[in-house]
């Protein structure tokens, strides 16, 4: 049987998807904060976030300065799920976030040049995770 | 077994918003096995109320428009019923306007209605939403560019691959032909696919019409096809 196909978020689900403690996996976890650019290097200011691995699960909406944050233990794969939807995306999008110092086979697989945008950095008490949809320091995207 | 697959693209400069958030490079690849049979999102911190498939319901009074019953059945590929699986749904009131507060349509917001929703689909797949017809509403994307009437839809899945965001339009709606978000999907087809059809067996007399519409996810022995 054929797939449905997809079709983008659009711009209006702010006030269905998102749920009360919705960007908090874990609590009093890790916090992850991050920024999602498109390819003029503006905010993206209306996109959804869903990241998970093994029980964690959480969304979070970006604001107007592209800016979304999560809460999350650091689980034992090394890495978070993340699934990016957004106006002007009629698919999905899925990588990865690699926590500082994990490194498994598929981290290594992808090309040196752009594997540092799987991966996130230290930045006092919190994880920096930007996510460029597209041009310079493009993210990778897992198909 | 490869299924046939009819995804749009990420870059499809009619709809202006994908030119610059569509990625340039393609996807890397990751295993089969993995991307088919990693286990996806757990769902289950989204609240799901037992009055949550009614759209109508939960207000002082009732939502203005056109009462329709959406139903269907939630397979994947390999044919087999998605059982419990989270179904979330959102919409446009019947003047065409979402209550989001982005949202700037100079259409009326209705009192009675919000047109969010989500449920879990009973152990055959099976789902139901009771909501009012969503309306047509103009946006940006080009002179007097208006999108057809549509109910977006979310839906998990087991896998990672199964994860989808679609919409749902409405049979014999004379902005299809127009609207470059659907026709983003090159085959008719898969454009298809996303229309449901009116059905007299879900409709009940003097109340709402029915609406049918059948979602496949990707199961696990389908094969993305990048073209």
């Amino acid at each position: 049987m054929t797939p449905t196909p997809s079709q983008t978020v659009g711009p209006f689900f702010g006030f269905a998807l998102p749920f009360a403690g919705d960007a908090v996996a874990t609590p009093d976890a890790i916090r992850v904060e991050g920024q999602v650019r498109d390819g003029a290097a503006e905010p993206v200011g209306d996109a959804l976030l869903e990241v998970w691995i093994g029980e964690q699960f959480a969304r979070c909406r970006t604001d107007v300065e592209g800016a979304f944050h999560f809460v999350v233990a650091k689980p034992e794969e090394g890495f978070l799920n993340v699934t990016l939807f957004a106006r002007g995306l009629l698919r999905h999008l899925h990588t990865r976030m690699y926590f500082p110092d994990a490194r498994d086979d598929l981290l290594l697989s992808v090309d040196p040049g752009r594997r540092q945008t799987l991966i996130a950095r230290r930045e006092g008490e919190i994880l920096r995770f930007d996510v460029r949809l597209q041009g310079e320091g493009e993210t990778v995207f897992f198909a | 077994m490869k299924d046939e697959e009819f995804e749009p693209p990420y870059l499809f400069p009619d709809y202006r918003a994908t030119r610059l958030r569509a990625p340039q490079h393609p996807p890397v690849k990751l295993p089969d096995e993995w991307f088919h049979h990693a286990p996806g999102p757990v769902f289950g911190r989204v609240p799901v109320g037992p009055h949550d498939a009614d759209l109508t319901a939960g207000h002082p009074g009732e939502p203005l428009g056109e009462r329709i019953i959406v139903s269907g059945r939630v397979t994947d590929s390999d044919g087999r019923a998605v059982a419990n699986t989270l179904i979330e749904v959102w919409q446009a009131n019947a003047a065409g306007r979402y209550l989001d507060p982005i949202d700037d349509h100079p259409a009326p917001l209705d009192p009675n209605f919000t047109g969010a929703g989500r449920c879990i689909t009973d152990s055959q797949g099976r789902y139901r939403f009771v909501t009012i017809k969503p309306g047509a509403y103009p946006w940006r994307n080009h002179a007097n560019a208006w999108r057809p009437a549509h109910v977006h839809f979310s839906l998990f899945g087991p896998s990672l691959a199964s994860r989808l965001v679609t919409q749902m339009y409405f049979p014999g709606d004379p902005l299809i032909p127009h609207d470059p978000i659907l026709n983003s999907i090159s085959d008719p087809r898969g454009r298809e696919l996303l229309v449901s059809r009116f059905d007299f067996e879900t409709t009940l007399p003097e109340w709402a019409l029915g609406y049918r519409w059948d979602i496949v996810l990707r199961g696990r022995n389908a094969t993305p096809v990048e073209r």
